[in-house]
C-alpha cells in the first residue's frame, strides 16, 4: 500500500499540506499565455520554476512547451531582476522572434520587489521592444492563491490589452477558463453552430494539440492574436466561463470599457451547457438551432438509458473550483452523490456553492477549499466511495482503496485523450458519461460473481 | 540537399563546438543567458533528485506549494521497502508567512509530521523564498532534532543560488551530517557504498546482485533505494564507488578527507564501462580476496554470453542510424557514445546541461569529426541540429521527448521517465531494445518531413 502512511483519524492541520491538490500561480500564467498567438511565456525568477512548469505541461500535453526564464542568480536576488528581464526581452526578440512575450513573476521576483510595469516601460524606452511586438505581464506570486489564480491573473492581463475605438465590432468575447485545447475548440464549434461571432481568449487549441508535421515550430498556428485581444474592448459583451478562472478579466472589460459581462459556470454537463447555449443565443438574438437541440437530446438520451447505474453512487471529487462546481451539478443531475469534494485552491465561497448544489443529497457531504489529497483520502477511508474523479495524483488512492477512477482535470500525466476529446458541451457530456460508465461497469464485470455476471447491461 | 544551420545566439557561440573544427574551448559551467529557453533547472531540483530516493526519510519542502508539487513522485526512485518518500509534504508558505517569517510554521509542521510518520530522519529543503526572507532553517532543525531525537537536516537548496550542480553539493552536505553516526563494527573489509545511482527503474538492484556474486558487501546505496541507517554507517565501507557526473562526488570527497575512504569513479552504462567498473572494484580488493578477479571475469563472461547475441540481433536493424544525445551531466554521455558503437550507430550531436570544460574536452576526443558538442542548449538549437544531422534517434529527458517526436524522430528517455533499467549488462540489453523499438517504429514512415526525404533518396 503506497499510501499506508495515511491514518484514518483526521486531525486539524494548518502548518502543513500533504499531497497537494493545487500548485503555484506561475504555471497557470504560463498555460494561459500559451493561448496567445506567437507568444513566448517568460518566467521572471530562478531557472527551476520555468523548467518545472515546462516539464509538467509537457507531461500533460505530450507537446513541446517553450518558455524563457530570467535565470535569476544570487546577484539578481540582491540587486533586483530589472537588468535580467531587460536583457531577457532583448535576447528573446532577437533569437526566438515571438510576437508577444508574456512575463509572469514568481515568489522570488515578487518578494525582492521587481515592478513589471516599470521594467516594461524602461525596456520600451531603451528600444528593446521592436516595433509591432508586445510585452505583457502578470503578477503571480507563488505564495498567494493557486495555479488557478495565476491563470486568472494572466487572462486579466490579456483583457487589459483591449483598446476601445468606440465602434462595436459585433463580436462576443468568450473567456473559456482553464480548460483543455479540445474544449476550447468545442466552445468555438458550439458558438459557430449557434451563429455567434466570438473572440475566444485564451485559446490553446492548435497550440497544444497540434499534428505531427516533422517540423518543430516554437510558435504553432493557434492562439488568440494581439489584434483580437485589442478588439475585445469593442465587443458587444463578454461571457466568462468560471468565476475563479475568468470573471476578473470579464469584469475588468465591463468596468473599464463598458463591455457588459455575464459570468457563467463552465459548461460541463447538461444544465451548465444549457445556460451557456442560452447566453450565446441571447447574445446573437437567435433561436437555438436544431443541430444543438439534437446534441442536447442525445445527452439526455444517454442519461436516461443508463440512469439505473448512476443511482446513489458515491463519488469523491478533487480538482479546481470552476470544474468541480459544474461537475458536482452534473453528477447530482444524474442521481450520483458527490460526497467528498476537495480543491486545493482557497476560497470559502467554493464551499458555499457546493453546499447549495448538494443540499438535497441523501448523504452527508464533505467539502473543503484549500484542502489536500491526504484529507480526501482520510475522508474516503472513513466513508468509502464508488468512484473517484480527479487528476492523475488520485491514482494512489484509487489503487490503495481499490476504487474505480476517472481521470479528469489537471494534470493528467499517465493517459491521453484530454488533448483531443472535449468534455465541455453536450458532446463533452456524452464523453464524461461514457468514461464514468466504463469505470463503473468494468468494475461491476470484474467483481460480479459468476452466477450474476451478465452479458447485457 | 539544403542544410539548415542552427540558430545560435551570438553569446552562445562559445557553447557550441564541432569536433575537428579548431581547438575546443567551451565556455561552459556558467549561468544561462537571461531569456534563454534553457533546459536547465535550479539548485532545489538538484538537491531533491539526490536525496529524494532515501525512502525511510521524510522530505519536507519549506516554501510555496509549487516546489513540492513539481517534485512529487516524478522519478522512479524505486524502493524495496518504505514508500514515505513518495508522499509530498509542503509548508505551503502564504503571504503572511513571507512577511512574518515561516519558522513557526516549519516547526509546527515538523512536530506533527515526525509524530505521525516516525521517520528515521527528516530532510528540510530550503527554497528561493526562504533564502530571501531569511528563515533560520539550521536553528529550527536543531531544535526539532533535539526535541524528537532523530536527525532533522536542513538542505540549503535556495533555487537562485546556481544550477543543479550547487544543489548536488547542498544534498551531499546534508547527507554528510548523517555519515559517521552509525555502528560499523560488523562491516566486511570487502565492502563498498554505491554512490550516484538513484534506482530510477531498479538499476541499483542489478548492480547489487553483481557485487554479491563477486563477494562484495554493499553498505549503503546512495541514494537509490536508500535507508537512513545505511547512510549513517557508510563510513565503515572500504571503498566508495561513484557514478554519475558529480551528483554525489562531493560526498565521496568529504568522506575521503574525514574518514579516509577512497573512491573510484565508474559508470554502469554500456558494456565496457560496466565491465571496467566491476574490474576496478575487484582490483581494489584483490589483496584481501584473491578469488575476486576470477569471480568477476566469470561474471562478465557469463553476462556477455547472454547479451552479445541479443545485441547482434538489434544491431542488424540499427547499423548506420544517427543519434543525438542531450543529457543532464556529461559523464553519462561518455558511456552512451560507447554503447552506441556496439549498436553500429553514429553519434552526431552530444550535449549536456551541466558539463565542465574537462568533460567537453573528453567528448571532443571520443566523437567523430563533425559531431556537434553543445552546452546548455534550447529547443530551437536542438531542433535545428536534428534537422541538419538528419537524426534518427534522440536520447534525452522529459522536455526533449516531444521535440523529437514532433520532428518524427525516435526517442529514448535516459532520465527521470525511463521505465526500464538501463544499467548493467541486462540494462544494455534493455537500452538496445528501447532504441530499437523507437528507431525502427513504423510510425516515422508517416512523418511528412521524413517521407519527403525517403523520396529524395530513391
Amino acid at each position: 500500500m503506497l499510501l499506508r502512511h495515511t491514518p484514518k483519524e483526521i486531525t486539524e492541520r494548518d502548518a502543513l499540506v500533504i499531497n497537494p491538490a493545487k500548485t503555484c500561480q506561475p504555471i497557470g500564467a504560463m498555460y494561459a499565455a500559451l493561448g496567445i498567438h506567437g507568444c513566448l511565456p517568460h518566467s521572471h525568477g530562478s531557472q527551476g520554476c520555468c523548467a518545472y512548469h515546462r516539464s509538467t505541461l509537457t507531461r500533460h500535453y505530450k507537446e513541446p512547451i517553450s518558455a524563457a526564464t530570467s535565470s535569476f542568480t544570487e546577484g539578481a536576488s540582491v540587486f533586483g531582476g530589472q537588468a535580467n528581464l531587460i536583457q531577457a526581452i532583448n535576447n528573446i526578440f532577437s533569437v526566438y522572434e515571438p510576437e508577444v512575450i508574456a512575463v509572469h513573476t514568481t515568489c522570488l521576483s515578487e518578494t525582492i520587489g521587481d515592478d513589471l510595469k516599470q521594467i516594461t516601460i524602461k525596456a520600451t524606452k531603451d528600444g528593446k521592444i521592436p516595433e509591432g511586438k508586445h510585452v505583457i505581464g502578470a503578477s503571480t506570486p507563488s505564495y498567494v492563491g493557486s495555479h488557478v489564480t495565476g491563470f486568472s491573473n494572466m487572462v486579466k492581463s490579456m483583457a487589459m490589452q483591449a483598446e476601445k475605438t468606440g465602434t462595436k465590432n459585433g463580436k462576443v468575447n468568450v473567456i473559456p477558463g482553464w480548460v483543455e485545447p479540445s474544449d476550447m475548440e468545442e466552445i468555438k464549434r458550439l458558438a459557430a453552430l449557434v451563429g455567434v461571432d466570438i473572440t475566444l481568449f485564451p485559446d490553446t487549441s492548435g497550440v497544444l494539440n497540434g499534428p505531427l508535421s516533422g517540423e518543430y515550430h516554437m510558435f504553432p498556428e493557434g492562439g488568440t492574436t494581439m489584434t483580437e485581444l485589442k478588439s475585445t474592448g469593442d465587443a458587444v459583451g463578454t461571457l466568462a466561463l468560471g468565476e475563479w478562472c475568468s470573471a476578473d478579466a470579464a469584469r475588468w472589460l465591463d468596468s473599464t470599457h463598458k463591455v457588459p459581462c455575464k459570468v457563467l459556470d463552465m459548461p460541463f454537463g447538461l444544465s451548465a451547457t444549457d445556460r451557456f447555449i442560452d447566453a450565446l443565443r441571447i447574445a446573437a438574438g437567435v433561436t437555438v438551432p436544431d443541430e444543438v437541440a439534437h446534441e442536447r437530446g442525445q445527452l439526455v438520451d444517454m442519461m436516461s438509458d443508463m440512469h439505473q447505474y448512476f443511482y446513489n453512487k458515491k463519488v469523491a471529487l478533487v480538482g479546481d473550483p470552476d470544474q468541480l462546481i459544474a461537475m458536482t451539478e452534473f453528477l447530482v443531475s444524474i442521481d450520483m452523490c458527490p460526497v467528498h469534494i476537495v480543491t486545493g485552491t482557497p476560497g470559502k465561497k467554493f464551499e458555499k456553492r457546493i453546499r447549495e448544489l448538494t443540499a438535497d443529497m441523501p448523504f452527508e457531504v464533505n467539502v473543503k477549499a484549500a484542502g489536500d489529497m491526504f484529507l480526501l483520502h482520510q475522508w474516503i477511508k472513513n466513508d468509502p466511495v464508488d468512484l473517484i474523479i480527479g487528476n492523475t495524483y488520485c491514482k494512489y488512492i484509487a489503487r490503495d482503496e481499490d476504487i474505480p477512477f476517472v481521470r479528469w482535470g489537471f494534470p493528467i500525466l499517465d493517459r491521453v485523450g484530454h488533448q483531443y476529446f472535449p468534455t465541455v458541451g453536450y458532446k463533452g457530456g456524452l464523453r464524461l458519461l461514457e468514461k464514468i460508465l466504463m469505470a463503473l461497469l468494468d468494475r461491476k464485470d470484474r467483481d460480479d460473481p459468476e452466477e450474476t455476471f451478465e452479458l447485457v447491461l | 540537399m539544403k542544410c539548415e544551420t542552427a540558430a545560435v545566439l551570438e553569446e552562445r557561440k562559445g557553447q557550441v563546438h564541432r569536433t575537428g573544427q579548431g581547438p575546443i574551448e567551451m565556455a561552459c559551467n556558467r549561468d544561462s543567458l537571461a531569456g534563454a529557453v534553457s533546459q536547465r533547472a535550479c539548485v532545489f531540483c538538484g538537491s531533491r533528485v539526490v536525496l529524494y530516493p532515501i525512502a525511510d526519510a521524510l522530505h519536507l519542502v519549506h516554501g510555496p506549494i509549487g516546489c513540492a508539487v513539481y517534485t512529487w513522485d516524478i522519478r522512479g526512485s524505486l524502493s524495496s521497502g518504505p514508500e514515505l518518500h513518495r508522499l509530498s509534504f509542503s509548508t505551503d508558505l502564504q503571504e503572511k508567512d513571507v512577511i512574518f517569517g515561516g519558522e513557526k510554521k516549519l516547526e509546527a509542521a515538523l512536530d506533527e509530521l515526525i509524530d505521525r510518520h516516525d521517520p528515521k530522519a527528516v530532510f528540510v529543503y530550503s527554497t528561493c523564498i526562504v533564502g530571501i526572507i531569511g528563515d533560520d532553517l539550521e536553528a529550527v532543525c536543531r531544535t526539532m532534532s533535539e526535541k524528537k531525537g532523530i536527525p532533522v537536516l536542513p538542505v540549503q537548496s535556495e533555487g537562485f543560488k546556481g544550477s543543479k550542480r550547487e544543489g548536488y553539493n547542498a544534498a551531499c552536505k546534508a547527507m554528510f551530517r548523517l555519515v559517521g553516526t552509525g555502528d560499523t563494527s560488523d562491516i566486511s573489509p570487502v565492502s563498498v557504498n554505491i554512490l550516484g545511482d538513484f534506482n530510477l527503474a531498479g538499476e541499483i538492484w542489478i548492480i547489487r546482485e553483481y557485487l554479491e556474486r563477486m563477494g562484495v558487501e554493499v553498505v549503503a546505496n546512495i541514494s537509490g533505494d536508500g535507508r537512513v541507517a545505511d547512510v549513517r554507517r557508510c563510513h565503515g565501507a572500504a571503498l566508495n564507488v561513484v557514478q554519475c557526473s558529480g551528483a554525489t562526488l562531493d560526498l565521496a570527497k568529504m568522506m575521503e578527507e574525514k574518514y579516509g575512504v577512497p573512491y573510484i569513479r565508474v559508470s554502469y552504462l554500456g558494456i565496457e564501462d560496466m565491465a571496467d567498473s566491476l574490474y576496478y572494484i575487484a582490483d581494489h580488493f584483490k589483496d584481501i580476496d584473491p578469488e575476486i578477479t576470477t569471480k568477476t571475469s566469470n561474471l562478465v563472461r557469463d553476462e556477455l554470453e547472454v547479451l552479445m547475441p541479443e545485441l547482434a540481433r538489434f544491431r542488424k536493424d540499427l547499423e548506420g542510424k544517427k543519434v543525438a544525445i542531450y543529457v543532464g551531466g556529461a559523464f553519462k554521455a561518455f558511456s552512451l557514445i560507447k554503447a552506441f558503437r556496439h549498436l553500429g550507430m553514429q553519434v552526431v550531436m552530444v550535449g549536456s546541461q551541466t558539463g565542465t570544460e574537462e568533460d567537453y574536452r573528453e567528448l571532443e576526443e571520443i566523437t567523430d569529426p563533425g559531431t556537434i558538442i553543445v552546452d546548455d542548449s534550447n529547443p530551437l538549437e536542438l531542433s535545428a541540429f536534428i534537422k541538419e544531422k538528419d537524426v534518427d534517434v534522440f536520447v534525452g529527458g522529459v522536455k526533449e521527448r516531444p521535440i523529437a517526436f514532433k520532428m518524427g524522430v525516435g526517442f529514448c528517455d535516459h532520465n527521470h521517465e525511463r521505465k526500464e533499467a538501463l544499467e548493467g549488462f541486462v540494462g544494455m540489453f534493455n537500452f538496445a531494445r528501447e532504441i530499437h523499438t523507437s528507431a525502427i517504429s513504423p510510425v516515422w514512415k508517416f512523418v511528412p518531413r521524413r517521407e519527403q526525404k525517403e523520396a529524395e533518396h530513391e
